[in-house]
């Protein structure tokens, strides 16, 4: 952190600025389509973009176990498992008029509204705060998996135990029950 | 790099989430909301964690945890929204009104009650 | 036991009986009637051995204090004088008389248990007022035998009017009752203790600062108890009750409960010249009222009520000269043989199977019938008419002996209330024996078919009739031994009262006998009188049912209305004193409550259906809310959550700004 008077201006953004802003600019895009198309399948897939440019940012923020982890986990399993899901619920393919139900323009205004709060708060906050990225690696695989091990470990394992439970949830819920037994 | 930066954007992703949680009417897509809402605190913890740079470096830790019960919640979430089109045939949000107030016509009883007690 | 003890057990018995019957009523009938009769009868033997060792002595006191009761102490205490022992001793012996009568005369009434029981709950309240030395204990008494009328007079309920009179009887004695509790705060007030001998030693200092408000608040109680006029209207219509209960009410408990209540404090009505004025001019407007309405009366015991305003108006009289003695005297004699008359009309009411005197003049052989209620009931009118020797002579006498002498020297009260007392009391000796004889003539020297038989009457209701006709018949001659009681020597006659007053009764007797004979003798043959539907019942059951019956509307031979002329009809109406209080008193009341109650239901209950209305209304709003659909539930937190941060900032920053 560095005195406000020290700190760079907005009008000569280095090129790690320049490059978050493009990414950051397309992810926002991508998350606007993902939640305004009307095709069911077009959605997941702007999720997808929109989850990879998120990647991208933490790469950007030199976190890039986070980064990789993202990849994996949301681009990977999350999204195919939404898709299975659509798939599963038998969603139709194309465009389909009733995508948004009648609460939208109550939700327009509630975003909207949180948003310019949000984002006056936030820039009225931290308006010359300065990240510096130069100096050791915050987030490379080694470091994280070091500080995981030390100082998170009880965490680490208490949310396997959830992991376990959520997936053990998960195939109960979704197995078909044989004929005659009623829950 | 300034701040602001994923702040704002950590902050408008957040509010596109919530419009989709509020707006869209198929389950899994409002789970897909969540998902981005999810992501958009994600980016906060990682942004605040190279700022901060503290040594336990519990943004990255906890973002690292956050996905994991991401992972969890969309598994159940789904789990539970199949079943859901598999009982009621549909996925809607808006279509599953079980606590709603019954409509005019259930009230019948309360409003012979209220005649009950003018004519005593 | 020593006569403290004694003088306690009195009250206390019956009111253990009524208890205990009123506890066994239901579950063993068969203790009902001794639980009825053997605690009076203890209690009335008691009082005989309480007056017997009081012997008219020093005052009996005793008092213990339950528990303080602030500035001014109420203590349960006795206060037993001459005079509360021989009125202890009266109650006790009347009540004792009409429970006996009512095992009789009630004989296979259904309620008896509870009857008896409120009897003797009724006379232990009248001993308890008796023999109390505490102000706010005889009020006590005094309202447990207004409830205890309420419910006597109301046994025949399922007549509407025994119900009208029971009220009529309850709210009239309330209407009293009022005054005479602000009366007694102000007495105590004064005074600075409920006890009555720190009240008249209160007196005698002169500590007493306001006695003619005290004494008319007091007098205002004393006319509702005592039926004075002008509430007496109750008493005429409470004969809607059993006879007996006619009897022990006139007798001995609540009408001679205001009487006593007045001789007992007598000098605080004595300190106000005025009180007494009032009070002589009350009794005889009643007097006088009462005998010309008795005169006019149909029904044989709205006559016995009258006569008993009458006689009460005597005692009233004699209390407006300040002489206690006489009204007490009169007062015991009265008890006697009104007791007798009241039990044997309900013998004459069995037999007849009529309550109607122009029915029973229609209907001859009655007197062979009930020799026992013809032959004790002549006993007794005869003491009502204040002849020699009977009791009445004696104790009217003393009356207006004490109101000849105020009259001549007004020592003790205003020479005008001995006056009015005085000519008052003439009158009503003339009128007296004027309706006495009416009703004697009517009832037993009727012509016509006899009426039919009904059996001997139970030897519970003769033999206590006969009972009673010793002391109508005798007490008089006791003046010499009684005289140890009262506070005054000498109730003996004068010359010139008893003639003046036998010359009137004997010429109102003989001028009633002569219009009698002289009507008798021209009379049309008289259409048949109504008679009860089960003559064969018990007597109670035969008198509910002679309640309903219409009477006989004109009767040319009746010598009342040939003797009143033009005021009969108004005195057979009571002058239409209760169609005043209708129109004065009962019908604003009425309208105000029926204003009461529209203001109620139109005005009041307006708002409240509105606030009803409105909540219902806001609640029919608010559910259109409660969609079911979680999407709008969320969008509502979620716009207030914003609204709510947006508002911490804004108010952070101006804070921050300011």
């Amino acid at each position: 952190m560095t005195l406000a008077a020290a700190s760079p201006g907005f009008l000569s953004p280095t090129g790690v600025e320049v490059a978050f802003l493009l990414v950051g600019l397309v992810t926002l895009g991508a998350a606007v389509l993902s939640v305004t198309t009307r095709q069911l399948v077009h959605a997941a897939l702007w999720l997808v973009v929109a989850l990879g440019g998120l990647a991208v940012e933490y790469l950007l923020l030199t976190a890039e176990f986070i980064a990789w982890v993202q990849v994996l986990i949301y681009v990977g399993s999350v999204v195919v498992l939404l898709l299975f899901g659509l798939m599963l619920t038998k969603a139709p393919i194309g465009r389909s008029p009733d995508a948004d139900s009648g609460n939208r323009p109550v939700a327009l205004a509630v975003a909207v509204t949180a948003a310019a709060a949000l984002v006056w708060v936030v820039t009225d906050a931290f308006r010359t705060t300065w990240i510096d990225l130069e100096g050791p690696a915050r987030g490379s695989t080694g470091v994280t998996g070091e500080i995981l091990f030390q100082h998170w470990v009880l965490p680490f394992e208490a949310l396997s135990v959830l992991l376990l439970a959520a997936l053990v949830g998960a195939i109960v819920l979704s197995r078909k029950k044989p004929e005659g037994e009623r829950d | 790099m300034h701040l602001a930066y994923p702040a704002v954007l950590a902050a408008l992703l957040f509010c596109v989430g919530l419009y989709g949680v509020l707006a869209r009417r198929n389950a899994i897509l409002v789970l897909m909301s969540v998902e981005l809402m999810l992501n958009a605190v994600n980016l906060n913890l990682v942004a605040f964690d190279v700022w901060l740079r503290d040594a336990l470096h519990s943004g990255q830790a906890l973002t690292l945890f956050t996905i994991a019960v991401a992972a969890a919640e969309i598994g159940i979430g789904l789990a539970i929204v199949l079943m859901v089109h598999r009982n009621r045939g549909t996925s809607d949000v808006d279509r599953l009104r079980d606590t709603a107030e019954p409509r005019r016509g259930d009230g019948d009883t309360d409003s012979t009650d209220e005649k009950a007690e003018a004519a005593a | 036991m020593t006569t403290t003890t004694l003088a306690a057990l009195v009250p206390l018995l019956p009111f253990l009986g009524a208890a205990a019957g009123l506890a066994l009523g239901r579950t063993a009938p068969g203790f009902v009637r001794p639980l009825a009769v053997l605690p009076t009868l203890a209690a009335a033997v008691l009082a005989v051995l309480v007056a017997a060792r009081q012997g008219g002595g020093a005052v009996i006191e005793a008092s213990t204090q339950l528990t303080p009761t602030g500035s001014v102490p109420i203590t349960l205490g006795l206060h037993v004088d001459g005079f509360a022992a021989l009125v202890a001793v009266l109650v006790g012996a009347v009540a004792t008389c009409v429970q006996v009568y009512s095992t009789g005369y009630l004989r296979d009434d259904p309620r008896y248990p509870s009857y008896a029981a409120l009897v003797s709950l009724f006379t232990a309240a009248m001993l308890l007022v008796v023999y109390t030395g505490d102000l706010m204990v005889l009020l006590v008494g005094w309202e447990v035998m207004g409830i205890c009328s309420y419910f006597l007079v109301g046994h025949y309920w399922e007549t509407p009017e025994a119900r009208a009179a029971s009220l009529k009887a309850f709210l009239v004695t309330k209407a009293g009752d009022v005054p005479f509790l602000f009366g007694l705060f102000a007495l105590a007030a004064d005074a600075g203790t409920f006890r009555i001998d720190g009240v008249l030693a209160a007196v005698a200092d002169g500590r007493l600062d306001h006695p003619t408000p005290v004494a008319l608040l007091l007098l205002a109680g004393v006319a509702g108890k005592s039926a004075q006029f002008p509430l007496h209207t109750w008493l005429p219509d409470a004969m809607a009750g059993p006879t007996p209960v006619s009897a022990l009410i006139h007798a001995a408990t609540m009408v001679a409960a205001g009487i006593y209540f007045v001789a007992r404090l007598l000098p605080v009505f004595a300190a106000s010249a005025a009180a007494m004025t009032v009070l002589a001019v009350m009794a005889a407007v009643t007097m006088a009222g009462s005998a010309l309405a008795a005169l006019a009366q149909d029904d044989i015991k709205r006559v016995l009520a009258y006569s008993t305003i009458g006689q009460l108006g005597y005692m009233a009289g004699a209390l407006a000269v300040g002489d206690r003695s006489a009204a007490v005297f009169h007062l015991l004699s009265h008890a006697a043989f009104k007791a007798l008359l009241f039990l044997a009309a309900g013998a004459v009411i069995h037999a007849a199977g009529t309550n109607s005197l122009t029915a029973m003049a229609r209907m001859g052989g009655l007197a062979r019938r009930i020799p026992d209620a013809y032959w004790t009931m002549t006993v007794a009118l005869l003491a009502l008419a204040a002849i020699p020797p009977f009791a009445g002579f004696f104790s009217k006498e003393a009356v207006l002996v004490a109101a000849e002498r105020t009259a001549l020297d007004g020592a003790d009260a205003p020479a005008a209330a001995g006056w009015t007392v005085l000519v008052a009391g003439l009158l009503t000796a003339l009128l007296t024996a004027a309706y006495a004889l009416r009703l004697w003539l009517r009832a037993f020297r009727g012509h016509g078919p006899a009426a039919p038989d009904h059996g001997r009457q139970p030897i519970a209701m003769t033999a206590v009739l006969w009972v009673l006709a010793i002391p109508s018949l005798g007490f008089g001659l006791t003046t010499a031994y009684v005289d140890d009681w009262f506070d005054r020597d000498g109730l003996g006659p004068t010359l010139v009262t008893a003639v003046l007053g036998t010359g009137l009764a004997v010429a109102g007797g003989a001028v009633t006998y002569a219009v009698w004979r002289t009507l008798a003798a021209r009379a049309v043959p008289p259409a048949p009188a109504p008679h009860v539907a089960h003559p064969d019942a018990d007597a109670g059951h035969v008198e509910a049912e002679a309640l309903r019956l219409p009477h006989p509307a004109e009767d040319p031979a009746d010598p009342g209305r040939a003797l009143l002329g033009p005021l009969h009809r108004p005195a057979a109406a009571g002058f239409h004193l209760d169609a005043l209080y209708d129109r004065v008193l009962v019908r604003p009341v009425l309208g105000a409550a029926s204003l009461v109650r529209f203001l109620d239901r139109e005005v009041v209950d307006t708002y409240v259906r509105g606030a009803g209305a409105t909540a219902k209304g806001l609640g029919r709003l608010v559910r259109r809310a409660q969609t079911g659909n979680v999407q709008t539930y969320l969008g509502a937190l979620l716009a207030g959550s914003v609204v709510l941060a947006i508002a911490a900032v804004a108010l952070a920053n101006a804070f921050a700004g300011a």
